[in-house]
């Protein structure tokens, strides 16, 4: 991670009241730089949504009532995908909050950071809160821990408008254009390996590798469950690793 | 939908979706933030992202969907490659490119 980068004398803007409005629109745009190389994977992953949703049978509207009230990817091929299957909905709704239970684990991972904005900005962070925005977020405040309450919201709305709106002008378009797209292009493992290639950097403690290590373990003994279940046990066991052997390691090094 | 299952299903399963989806994002920067955490809550959450992510993604390396869930060398190392390279220089963007050229390669070789 760079250092917090100063502001270049080319890229002043003379302001009326001065330099805070500029300082948090750069951190507003830092988030957004940072994001895009989220929609190389992000523009496919969402025309393939409307594509797939289309072929099940969905229209645009419904299409677009996914992609902007659920607004969670993996989710919502499962339910395209369930329902194509003629599951009922109450396994459809079920299947689908199991696979969306992990951003609980975001909201709360979020709390000391986000604590005191106001009820309005919790709620519209928690309306565009997915892994993209979470993982670019958390990983900027642990980076920076001094950065003030705005400068946080303002990168996190930065990623999102790079993140969230193109999810849902693909997942039209998708829908839209349909079948032009190849099915033999392996978009399936876009998704793996963008999380892959932003966890990687973050592994920079034998507590990170232990937490890594047990949920990965955990994950793959446990894929024999119901969709999403094995994820919620194998997480919060990668956590706790992770949280024993920081507490072991550590052993009065910070108060 | 085409296989019978009405337009009137397929908003219930949307708007429910949609509710459940944002409750679970609020709950606790909403509803549970305003106490303090426990000091060993918080330690956990500190690896929060490190432990679901690569949990959320380990079975579809290992059984990908698109191979009917047989183990495939090209996503195999696809996923080794991008650790590997995100691991050694910290730069997510170089382990991406370096995860797409070794699948993308793998799949056009085998």
């Amino acid at each position: 991670m760079s250092p917090v980068p100063q502001p270049r004398p080319d890229s002043r803007q003379p302001l009326a009241d001065g330099g805070q409005p500029s300082t948090l629109r750069q951190t507003f745009l830092r988030g957004a730089v940072k994001s895009l190389p989220f929609l190389i994977v992000m523009i496919p992953f969402a025309l393939l949504f409307g594509v797939v949703a289309t072929e099940a049978g969905m229209d645009v509207a419904q299409v677009m009532g996914f992609s902007v009230l659920v607004l969670a990817g993996a989710s919502q091929f499962t339910a395209v995908q369930l329902l194509s299957d003629n599951a009922s909905v109450i396994i459809v709704i079920l299947s689908c909050l199991a696979v969306n239970l992990r951003m609980a684990m975001y909201s709360a991972s979020l709390v000391p950071w986000l604590r005191d904005a106001s009820a309005g900005q919790k709620a519209w962070v928690a309306y565009a809160l997915v892994d993209q925005s979470y993982a670019l977020s958390i990983q900027e405040y642990e980076a920076n821990p001094r950065m003030t309450l705005p400068h946080r919201l303002a990168f996190f709305a930065g990623v999102v408008m790079v993140v969230c709106l193109p999810w849902m002008g693909f997942s039209w378009l998708g829908a839209t254009v349909g079948k032009a797209i190849p099915d033999d292009i392996a978009l399936d493992f876009a998704m793996p390996i963008t999380f892959l290639a932003m966890i990687a950097p973050m592994l920079r403690t034998p507590a990170h590798l232990a937490a890594c290590f047990v949920a990965v373990l955990g994950s793959l003994v446990l894929a024999g469950l119901p969709s999403g279940l094995g994820l919620l046990i194998a997480a919060p066991l990668g956590m706790a690793a992770g949280a024993a052997v920081e507490s072991r390691s550590r052993k009065g090094a910070r108060p | 939908m085409s296989n019978g299952i009405s337009d009137l299903t397929v908003w219930l399963v949307i708007l429910v979706l949609g509710i459940g989806t944002f409750l679970i994002r609020w709950s606790f920067l909403g509803a549970l933030g305003s106490r303090d955490l426990p000091e060993w809550v918080l330690r956990m959450l500190r690896y929060t992202p490190v432990a679901v992510l690569p949990a959320l993604v380990a079975p579809l390396v290992v059984w990908p969907a698109a191979t009917g869930g047989q183990p495939d060398p090209a996503r195999m190392a696809a996923a080794a490659v991008t650790v590997a390279v995100g691991l050694w220089t910290k730069n997510m963007i170089l382990a991406i490119v370096a995860g797409a050229i070794t699948l993308f390669g793998l799949l056009y070789m085998l």
